[in-house]
């Protein structure tokens, strides 16, 4: 009887003791075991960035030449204004504009710039006198009377930053505030032109928010700007479909190096740029051109156009070994049989430059070279292309592919061409504003959608280089935020290229997979033959014992009554 | 009729405004994702889904193409390196102008996924990546053997439509498309598309939860059923396609009616903010670029510009080419001499196999007859 109850208590020490190892080993050890790694994110600061509060800070220097105040206006002269606009895009987006303004009369060396013949001559003296800091502006309000300008012309953009405002600024005993409170609209218009207006940055913004609110020009400019990159590569292709008569020769690589590349060097901040160039043989246009009897000569109508470019495009190559995005630019001299081929607008107007481009692809432009020799020449004909003329079509559609070119400036402006960067500085400025505001609100989407999924999935793996990756995109974007409230441009440009290259690294690792779903029903199907089987004697011999106790506490209780 | 006229002018005008649909390109990502000769049609539907979009002006550069491709090098093909789509062998949909990114193998789950969202290694080639960008407008046609929820890879694996409607919203949080249509020829494709959740998106079907998607005719000759039906008629609408076509959304809603197909071919559109009725097929099955003509042109100085000297190449002789197809040689050339090898394994096996049975029945004693 006793070894019985020895047996029977050795029994349920056996079981109690088979229940602590799996409850107090096994359950942590299957759960550590399969969890999955994930790194530490800073998922509260990534919380924050989730709304977007941008402060713009412009630095605009506004200096008075000689006879635009009156000398008791003057004395009051040097002063600076500081003027905020707030606009609340949506729940998530505020955007603060801040224009610091300094008043100050010219030195008498500006004053002697400004006396110059031509506004190109002014303008060319005056950057030679004091360079500006990226993104600042400084106008030069002449007076009413001055020569400088032609009649109509009441603002004249320069190269760098300056431009040249003539304002009709009241004499006699008014004010000083009365004064600068009328100049105040049209200096703020030349800001508008020269930095960013309240529609670039709106449209530069548009994934975070709806289309209704971008203007329908800004919203084309943004449609045909190619996205916000690291780099971009720029294909030149020669397109000779008749080989037999043409023998066609281009100096790109000279071309290249005296025309584009001083552009692309200076667009260095922004992104990297590589060139690379072909020619390609037998290569036709999809569309076959029709004979216009009127100017003897083939035309294709703008209609048709859209249907040129798909053709050619199967046949053009592109470098493998990057992803970034390809500009191309073709240029194609149609064959002696169709030749010459002009292109027509929608008003069936004739078009000087010949070319015509297509919003985030690249440009084609038709060269004639009939006329360079005669119905008795010998083929094939040695022909050199001119190699000015088509850099001139390129490079502007370049401009405009890349963003550079707006549409068309208020009235009364008169904006100096780019001369040889053929991009002029405040142009450069307009597109660091616009990319910084881009790479910024890119990049902190791209990181909360990467902190919301990680977070909703549960089964990915989060490994260390990823949450390095998180974490340095983070401070690039508080860095840059924090730039761009400052005013210093260059560096906030720089911290959101570093901010975007992290971020997409991060979102793209390819670990970042998750694979398989799992729902409920699926994860019971997995673990009940598992663990069914094994837990049912444990949990049989506990109840077991359960009982026994019960029914002995039941005894005692009888036996004590 | 004035009327009409001018309601033609103003479409044709409003067709080429530059907001009419948003994007500048367009994207085809086009998957077969069964294996084994007897799901030649599934490769087929493919096919010729594929030369419908070049036809119509998508370029191989902007083609994700994953097919198993063992249909036309498949040993029990009476006509190898075609697949054909139209019984009587009319229409040859994989020629010589094929370029497969996945194939084989490398269709699975992972790879279609990746491809999506764009999770790839940094070694994979540009061919074989999706670069769309937030004004791309994609195709996804998916075809298969598929069931309540899921799509099956290559009789392996399956992807269920959660973890599909998950990775488009991955595309939509990157912004790497502008609109998308999502079509799919499996039994029970609807339930395909019933749990996507992310703006932007046209889904259709060619079957209801429940129904089986069947497949068209069999070719007597190659043996196999050659196309599925939605599929079929899909082709046969869009060969009225051309790019300049104003055919919209709704008439593609109509193809392949249940008379015709014996399923109820769904679509879903709750999801896409335009009305289908303004929606071109040519948004997403064409190619059609949006084109500003250059009005201004920078003025530059050639003063850079050195002439080009140019080099007098010396007069060569005109040049003729070496005839590429012998013909005449080889119609008269002898038979080339084979060398002997030795019978391959298979016969000998054979022998030895009919003389074990020989001495076995017969007994040993006849062995030293022989050696």
């Amino acid at each position: 009887m006793a070894a019985i109850e020895t047996e029977k208590q050795r029994g349920r020490y056996a079981a109690l003791a088979i229940a602590a190892v799996v409850i107090v080993l096994g359950i942590p050890l299957w759960w550590k075991t399969t969890e999955t790694y994930r790194a530490w994110l800073p998922f509260s600061q990534i919380n924050e960035l989730d709304s977007l509060q941008l402060q713009l800070s412009v630095e605009v220097e506004v200096v008075l030449s000689r006879g635009t105040l009156s000398p008791e206006q003057q004395k009051k002269v040097p002063l600076s204004q500081t003027r905020e606009q707030e606009h609340q895009i949506d729940a998530k987006t505020v955007l603060r504009y801040r224009y610091e303004t300094k008043y100050r009369t010219a030195t008498i060396m500006e004053e002697d710039a400004l006396n110059q013949p031509s506004a190109q001559e002014a303008d060319l003296s005056l950057h030679m006198l004091s360079e500006s800091a990226c993104g600042s502006v400084v106008v030069y309000i002449i007076p009413e009377t001055s020569t400088l300008l032609p009649a109509d012309v009441k603002v004249y953009v320069g190269q760098r930053r300056t431009a040249l405002l003539r304002a009709a600024l009241f004499e006699g005993t008014a004010g000083l505030k009365e004064v600068l409170s009328t100049l105040e609209p049209q200096v703020k218009q030349v800001v508008d032109t020269m930095s960013f207006s309240h529609q670039d940055i709106l449209a530069a913004l548009s994934d975070r928010i709806r289309v209704g609110q971008v203007s329908k020009e800004s919203l084309a400019d943004s449609m045909r700007a190619i996205k916000s990159s690291p780099g971009y590569e720029i294909t030149f292709s020669l397109l000779n479909p008749d080989p037999k008569s043409h023998s066609l020769h281009w100096d790109i690589e000279g071309a290249v190096n005296s025309y584009i590349q001083p552009l692309l060097d200076k667009l260095n901040p922004i992104a990297n740029f590589s060139v690379d160039s072909q020619i390609l043989y037998y290569a036709v246009l999809g569309v076959n051109p029709r004979f216009d009897n009127s100017v003897s000569a083939y035309t294709l109508n703008a209609d048709s156009l859209a249907h040129v470019i798909n053709p050619v495009e199967a046949r053009l190559g592109s470098n493998a070994a990057s992803s970034n995005p390809v500009l191309n630019f073709l240029l194609y001299v149609p064959d002696a049989q169709h030749s010459p081929l002009f292109i027509r607008d929608h008003s069936k107007r004739e078009i000087p430059s010949n070319a015509f481009h297509s919003p985030r692809w690249g440009g084609i432009m038709v060269y004639n070279v009939n006329d360079m020799y005669g119905p008795e020449a010998e083929f094939p004909v040695d022909i050199n292309i001119s190699m000015s003329k088509v850099m001139g079509v390129f490079l502007a559609q370049l401009r405009l592919m890349l963003g550079v070119q707006k549409t068309q400036p208020p009235p009364g402006f008169v904006l100096q061409s780019a001369g040889s960067e053929g991009l002029a500085d405040w142009e450069l400025d307009r597109l660091m504003w616009s990319r910084s505001v881009e790479n910024i609100a890119t990049a902190s989407t791209t990181i909360t959608s990467l902190a919301q999924l990680l977070d909703q999935i549960s089964n990915i793996v989060i490994n260390d280089n990823i949450a390095q990756q998180v974490s340095s995109a983070v401070t690039s974007l508080q860095a840059a935020v924090a730039e761009l409230e400052a005013g210093n441009l260059a560096f906030a440009l720089q911290y959101s290229r570093e901010a975007i290259l992290a971020s997409e690294r991060a979102f793209f690792d390819p670990s970042l997979l998750h694979l398989l779903y799992f729902p409920d029903d699926q994860k019971f199907a997995i673990y009940i033959p598992l663990f069914l089987p094994m837990c049912v004697p444990i949990v049989l011999s506990l109840l077991k014992i359960a009982n026994e106790i019960r029914q002995r506490r039941a005894d005692k209780l009888a036996k004590k009554d | 009729s004035y009327l009409f006229i001018y309601l033609f002018y103003y479409i044709t005008t409003k067709a080429t405004q530059f907001f009419n649909s948003g994007h500048t390109n367009n994207w085809a990502v086009l998957v077969c994702t069964s294996r084994f000769w007897f799901n030649y049609r599934h490769v087929a539907n493919v096919l010729s889904v594929y030369r419908s979009v070049k036809r119509l002006g998508i370029p191989d550069s902007h083609i994700v193409l994953m097919l198993a491709d063992d249909m036309a090098c498949n040993h029990r093909n009476p006509k190898p390196a075609t697949v054909f789509s139209h019984k009587n062998m009319e229409l040859n949909v994989y020629g010589d102008d094929v370029e497969v990114d996945y194939r084989g193998y490398e269709v699975t789950v992972e790879n279609f996924l990746r491809v999506l969202t764009g999770r790839l290694p940094p070694s994979t080639p540009r061919s074989k990546r999706l670069l769309s960008d937030d004004r791309s407008n994609i195709l996804i046609y998916l075809t298969g053997h598929g069931g309540n929820g899921f799509l099956k890879f290559q009789d392996s694996e399956e992807i269920s439509n959660v973890e599909l409607a998950d990775a488009f919203e991955q595309m939509w949080q990157k912004r790497r498309y502008n609109e998308l249509l999502f079509i799919i020829d499996t039994c029970q494709g609807a339930s395909m598309y019933e749990r996507f959740y992310s703006p932007n998106i046209m889904a259709l079907a060619s079957s209801q939860v429940g129904e089986d998607s069947l497949s068209h005719q069999p070719d007597l000759a190659i043996g196999v059923h050659l196309m599925d039906r939605y599929t079929f008629y899909l082709l046969e609408f869009l060969e009225d396609i051309h790019p300049a076509s104003q055919a919209n959304m709704n008439d593609l809603f109509k193809v392949c009616p249940k008379s015709q197909c014996v399923s109820t071919p769904g679509h879903r559109t709750d999801l896409f903010l335009r009305d289908p009725r303004s929606v071109l097929i040519t948004d997403f099955f064409g190619s059609v670029r949006k084109v500003e003509i250059t009005r201004e042109a920078v003025n530059l100085t050639s003063a850079a510009e050195q002439p080009v000297e140019a080099t007098k190449e010396p007069k060569s002789e005109p040049l003729s080419y070496v005839d590429q197809l012998p013909v005449a040689e080889i119609i008269h050339q002898k038979p080339k001499q084979k060398d002997w090898h030795p019978p391959d394994g298979f016969i000998l096996g054979l022998w030895t196999l009919i003389l074990l049975v020989f001495f076995k029945t017969y007994g040993i004693k006849h062995l030293k007859h022989i050696f």
